[in-house]
């Protein structure tokens, strides 16, 4: 009994370390990965981790050949990238004048609010939604519904973005057509939070459709799956309320689904943070991706996909957690 | 007798346009009175469920009432709007399930469900409500209320969540209690405890109970009347013993004398039969989930058995007794940890799965669920030629000695070209036997073969395998839940609890002196014990 | 002994066939939409021959405004209706191969991973969460940005970057085959690897893959669309993506310039993802 109770007492740091297990092994997978990714591009290592050839002094280059071993054999520089990346060193942007890990730093909190912000919209939204299309199944609430669902699931995220500033920030003149703040204004406290509220209103709305489309489709097809499971047929013969039952009982299974869903949608969330913030010049690393591209920065490049993939994997495990809360059935592991 | 709580007068109800018959239930006529058990009885198509469904107004949508009342003390509950419909359900009638592991909400915890009954009704207040769930989840013979109450269903047994299942039927002290198939998921030692227990309370409440029930077993134990159906008629009416020991309609005689009695016929003899299939201290033992919690689970552990040419071994047990595992791991489907398996001479434990493939040949299987056991995407000529050419006998050869195993299993040859989909299921079950045989096995592993089908079509299936035994000689080691079954089919039996045998007897003698308690148990357990014996003198005085 | 199955079988089967015929005007509308768009891909050569790239009138012509130019100009006074009607040919080319691409790959890993187990699932099964973390969209980016932009660069970044999906598809497809009964009934009988794989396995997981398919290409197209609009296309060609991206200098002025070719994906995309549902209920994936 005793053994018993203290594995049950010690399992919770076993699974942290389990977690943290599984970061080093995507750290270490995807920095294998960026390692080929570099040795595939044409030219010097060196060049390219510099920039476009000769965009950087003799002496920078000499410091990156020196840092990265790039004159010894490949399973040699191979460890020395490893070396770096584990200790969180990524190199240094010419471009950018700083290190990559200051510049991912820097724009992370730009795009942890506009993914948070959008995630928030899609869930909410999309999960109301395909919960009036579930009860009203077969009518026209549902079809409507439906088919703006599928609209939205079409349509490609940029091209929204665009239709949205040119109908909201070119016609209507309502919202900012693009960055964070109005920098200019000079706000402070509560005006520089609204100011960057207003902001965030188009590319969190232009990130979030897209998603909103795949919940509402997802809520309504779970919630239509779970009225015909057998513990709904019980709560119907205990004479429960149809409004209860949907919420209590349907509902609440249906959350499961949506929230697995969410965990493998993040990877695609902030892929699509990258076109948003390009077209809404949002100063996230999206953007940093997309200046890195244009600069052919290649190490900030593969510094952010290393970054993001973090993220993923971080925010995965908040997900985990969530979905062990709201599933008694799952030990979280 | 008291006043009916439940009057159905001439009730029909009408299937949708292209259906295979036009009404599902036609002019059913039925009562219950206050404290009395009525028993409606079928085969799978018959409508039973059917009349529950309509009685709580839970209908599917396509099946519609075309005439005829239900009446709940004197109220016509057809003429209900669903908000007063809503009203009864629960308060006036409550019902339970077959399915305990789904019919409850999984991510709810006990006690919520419960009192959500009194929720739904606006009867007593937040407080009360507690406290008489506890008080209910008492009653219904659950140890440690508490701790049951605030449980999530995964955490309790299928018996237990049966138990709840009923405490929430009985929360609003209803006149009627509809139990559509109560027992059915459940094993034959909880199954006894389930019905004692609803036949306790229904006498404490004086409630009425609509039971809706296939198994003549349960039945003669918990019925004072039966209703049986028909393809959705009534064929008889009338008290438990009438019915039971004197039907008068001949689709209730033939169910009946269906019904596999518990008295073992007269023993074969096996003269000097040599040993067919030897199994030797077999061992298997899966390592449990999760990380640390391993909690390794013995599910055979140093079985042994002998079966001789032509002698069937019943392996009996409940869930989780490792029966099944014994039948897959003699058929290297699972992978042993330790013993000897010998068919014939040859030894086949040790051999790889490579070495083992020309050795398959001589021991074949037969699985329990007709639907899943065959490619729906293969036609059944195919089906039954995969082993012989999988051994390599020529193609065309195969798919013709395929025909020819299909008229031994009482099929017409020229079903080999269609598919699988196109069968009943006591039909796909004989499609199962004569892949088994067409590769002309001495020993059959029949892993419950006849408890997913209905018990008319059972007996056939179970008359076929006789048959073939007697014919090829087979040994068949018989795997099986069903007491009764194994009693008509099997030489000798083997009792399975938790992955040993208890007990191996000759089948005659388990029966008449059972040594071990659990088998005792498991007897005792079985539903409607004395059903056969008496029924079979009554009905041949009948006749 | 459910409502469902204690009722007569005809009752559910036609049920079901009423199903069939609703989500069939689901696959019947997605089949035609896309028929559309492949008659104008296959007659783009012959209706504007010629490199759609290059300049064919004066710029800013509107739509509707001139006979010769239905849908107009764009800035550089390139046909914007010969601009869709080639763009089509390389979306669909490349939906077509990238998906063939993942689907290879991913249905490999799949059939592998769950009809092995153990420790070839195991290893599998972490390359495959191993490409799932990776945001797909800034993966497939980094390797056309490194390998340079061109058609086969982008169909192998989208194909290299959108299988894990399958393959935790056909994986727990073939899991759930491998142990049901049919499966372990052509094991007893001795059947070999090679003829359960094939003749049992894979014939039953060909519905939810062509399913798959039919969404991973509509996504194939929208990532295209998207590396083009990042200025990630195939220089030399004509693309949708790339069409839009270029109209957004002049969003405020003349916005039909984004507006046409963003239509087009859309058309696409709906047509393929209304082809997948009507499909996936059809074929009844869910038995």
């Amino acid at each position: 009994m005793s053994a018993v109770g203290l594995i049950q007492r010690l399992a919770p740091g076993v699974r942290w370390a389990r977690r943290l297990a599984q970061i080093a092994f995507i750290v270490i997978g995807i920095a294998t990965v960026n390692f080929f990714l570099l040795h595939l591009a044409p030219g010097d290592a060196a060049e390219v981790m510099a920039g476009e050839a000769g965009a950087a002094t003799p002496e920078f280059m000499a410091a990156l050949r020196e840092q990265f071993g790039l004159d010894q054999p490949l399973y040699i520089q191979f460890g020395k990238y490893l070396g770096n990346v584990l200790t969180l060193n990524l190199g240094y942007s010419f471009r950018q004048g700083l290190p990559v890990s200051r510049l991912i730093l820097d724009r992370l909190p730009a795009t942890a609010l506009l993914m948070a912000a959008s995630i928030t919209f899609a869930l909410v939204a999309g999960a109301a939604l395909g919960f009036l299309a579930a009860r009203r199944a077969g009518h026209l609430t549902d079809t409507i519904i439906s088919v703006i669902a599928l609209l939205f699931y079409a349509t490609p995220v940029f091209w929204i973005g665009v239709v949205l500033i040119v109908i909201f920030s070119v016609w209507l003149d309502w919202l900012p057509v693009g960055g964070m703040a109005t920098i200019e204004a000079g706000y402070q406290g509560t005006a520089y939070a609204l100011d960057v509220g207003r902001h965030l209103v188009l590319p969190a709305v232009t990130l979030g459709l897209f998603h909103l489309a795949i919940y509402t489709r997802l809520t309504r097809a779970s919630m239509l799956q779970i009225y015909g499971q057998d513990f709904v047929r019980t709560a119907v013969a205990k004479g429960v309320a149809p409004g209860r039952i949907a919420v209590r009982h349907v509902l609440r299974n249906a959350l499961l689904p949506i929230v697995t869903m969410l965990g493998m949608q993040l990877g695609s969330i902030l892929g699509g943070a990258i076109l948003v913030e390009t077209v809404f010049s949002w100063p996230g690393l999206g953007r940093l991706a997309f200046e890195a591209l244009f600069q052919r920065d290649l190490n900030l490049l593969l510094g952010i996909l290393l970054a993001s993939s973090i993220l993923v994997v971080v925010v995965n495990i908040a997900v985990d957690l969530a979905y062990g809360f709201l599933d008694p059935r799952v030990e979280i592991s | 007798m008291s006043l009916p709580i439940l009057e159905i007068d001439a009730l029909s109800l009408a299937l949708p346009t292209g259906s295979d018959r036009p009404f599902a239930i036609e002019s059913l006529s039925l009562h219950i009175g206050a404290g009395e058990t009525l028993c409606v009885v079928g085969e799978s198509g018959s409508g039973k469920s059917l009349t529950a469904l309509a009685t709580i107004g839970l209908l599917p949508k396509a099946v519609r009432p075309a005439g005829g009342t239900i009446r709940l003390a004197g109220r016509d509950l057809l003429g209900l709007s669903e908000r007063a419909m809503r009203d009864v359900r629960g308060r006036e009638i409550g019902t339970i399930f077959q399915e305990p592991m789904t019919s409850l909400n999984p991510v709810m915890r006990v006690r919520d469900q419960i009192a959500e009954a009194f929720q739904a009704h606006r009867v007593l207040d937040a407080k009360r409500r507690i406290a008489r769930t506890l008080e209910l989840i008492a009653e219904v013979g659950l140890p440690d209320p508490a701790a049951i109450a605030g449980a999530y269903p995964h955490e309790l047994s299928g018996g237990q969540r049966q138990r709840v299942m009923i405490a929430m039927a009985l929360a609003l002290e209803p006149k009627l209690i509809i139990a559509d198939e109560p027992t059915t998921a459940l094993d034959v030692t909880t199954q006894a405890q389930i019905l004692k227990l609803l036949d306790a309370l229904r006498k404490k409440h004086d409630t009425a109970v609509l039971f809706i029930t296939h198994d003549f077993g349960v039945v003669s134990e918990i019925a004072d009347r039966v209703a049986v159906l028909q393809h959705g008629i009534l064929v008889e009416q009338g008290s438990a013993e009438q019915v039971l020991h004197h039907p008068q309609d001949a689709y209730t005689k033939r169910l009946l004398a269906a019904v596999p009695s518990l008295v073992p016929p007269a023993p074969k003899d096996l003269g000097e039969a040599p040993a067919a299939f030897r199994v030797d201290d077999l061992s298997k033992t899966y390592p449990g989930r999760g990380f640390l919690r391993r909690r390794a689970v013995k599910a055979a552990d140093g079985v042994s058995f002998v079966i001789r040419r032509g002698e069937t071994l019943g392996l009996v047990g409940e869930s989780g007794s490792g029966k099944s595992t014994v039948g897959r791991c003699v058929m290297r489907l699972i992978e042993p940890d330790a013993g000897a398996i010998l068919i014939g001479d040859a030894s086949i434990r040790e051999l790889t799965q490579r070495q083992f493939q020309p050795l398959r040949r001589r021991v074949q299987m037969v699985f329990q669920d007709p639907f899943a056991s065959l490619n729906p995407r293969r036609r059944v000529g195919h089906i039954i030629a995969e082993g012989p050419i999988a051994q390599g006998v020529p193609r065309r050869k195969a798919l013709a000695d395929a025909r020819t195993m299909l008229g031994l299993v009482g099929l017409q040859p020229t079903v080999a070209e269609r598919y699988p989909h196109e069968f009943s299921g006591g039909q796909r079950q004989r499609i199962g036997i004569a892949r088994a045989l067409a590769l002309q096995p001495e020993v059959l592993v029949a892993d419950e073969p006849v408890s997913a089908l209905d018990v008319s079509v059972q007996a056939q299936i179970l008359a076929l395998l006789q048959d073939l035994q007697k014919r090829l000689g087979l040994a068949i080691l018989f795997v099986t839940h069903d007491l009764r079954v194994a009693a008509q089919m099997c030489d000798r039996i083997a009792v399975m609890q938790k992955g040993r045998i208890v007990e191996l007897q000759p089948t005659a003698d388990l029966f008449r002196a059972p040594q071990h308690a659990y088998t005792r148990a498991l007897l005792d357990a079985v539903p409607g014990r004395f059903l056969r014996p008496d029924f079979d003198t009554c009905f041949a005085a009948a006749e | 002994m459910g409502t469902l199955t204690s009722l007569p079988v005809a009752k559910v089967r036609r049920a079901r066939e009423g199903m069939r015929l609703r989500v069939n005007s689901s696959a019947l509308t997605g089949g035609i939409i896309l028929a559309l768009i492949l008659v104008g891909a296959a007659a783009a050569p012959a209706l504007y021959p010629g490199d759609p790239l290059d300049m064919a009138a004066s710029p800013f012509i509107w739509p509707g405004t001139d006979p010769a130019y239905p849908l107009g100009t764009d800035m550089l006074g390139r046909d914007i209706a010969a601009g869709i009607l080639h763009g089509a040919r390389v979306s669909l080319l490349i939906g077509l191969v990238a998906t063939l691409v993942s689907i290879a790959i991913g249905v490999t890993f799949g059939a592998l991973a769950g009809f092995y187990g153990g420790r070839i699932d195991w290893a599998l099964m972490r390359a495959t969460e191993l490409v799932q973390t990776i945001p797909p969209f800034l993966f497939a980016l980094a390797i056309v940005a490194i390998l340079q932009p061109s058609v086969p660069t982008i169909v192998i970044a989208i194909g290299l970057t959108a299988w894990p999906s399958l393959a935790r598809l056909v994986r727990a497809e073939v899991l759930r085959l491998r142990n049901s009964d049919f499966v372990q009934a052509s094991i007893s009988v001795g059947a070999s690897h090679r003829r359960i794989i094939l003749l049992d396995i894979l014939p039953n997981t060909f519905a939810p893959v062509i399913v798959s398919a039919s969404i991973l290409i509509a996504s194939a197209i929208l990532t295209e669309s998207s590396l083009a609009f990042l200025g990630l296309g195939d220089p030399n060609v004509a693309s949708w993506g790339g069409m839009v991206g270029a109209g957004r200098e002049v969003l405020r002025t003349d916005w039909y310039v984004a507006t046409l070719p963003g239509l087009a994906i859309v058309a696409a995309v709906l047509g393929l993802n209304l082809l997948g549902d009507g499909l996936n209920d059809l074929l009844d994936v869910r038995r």
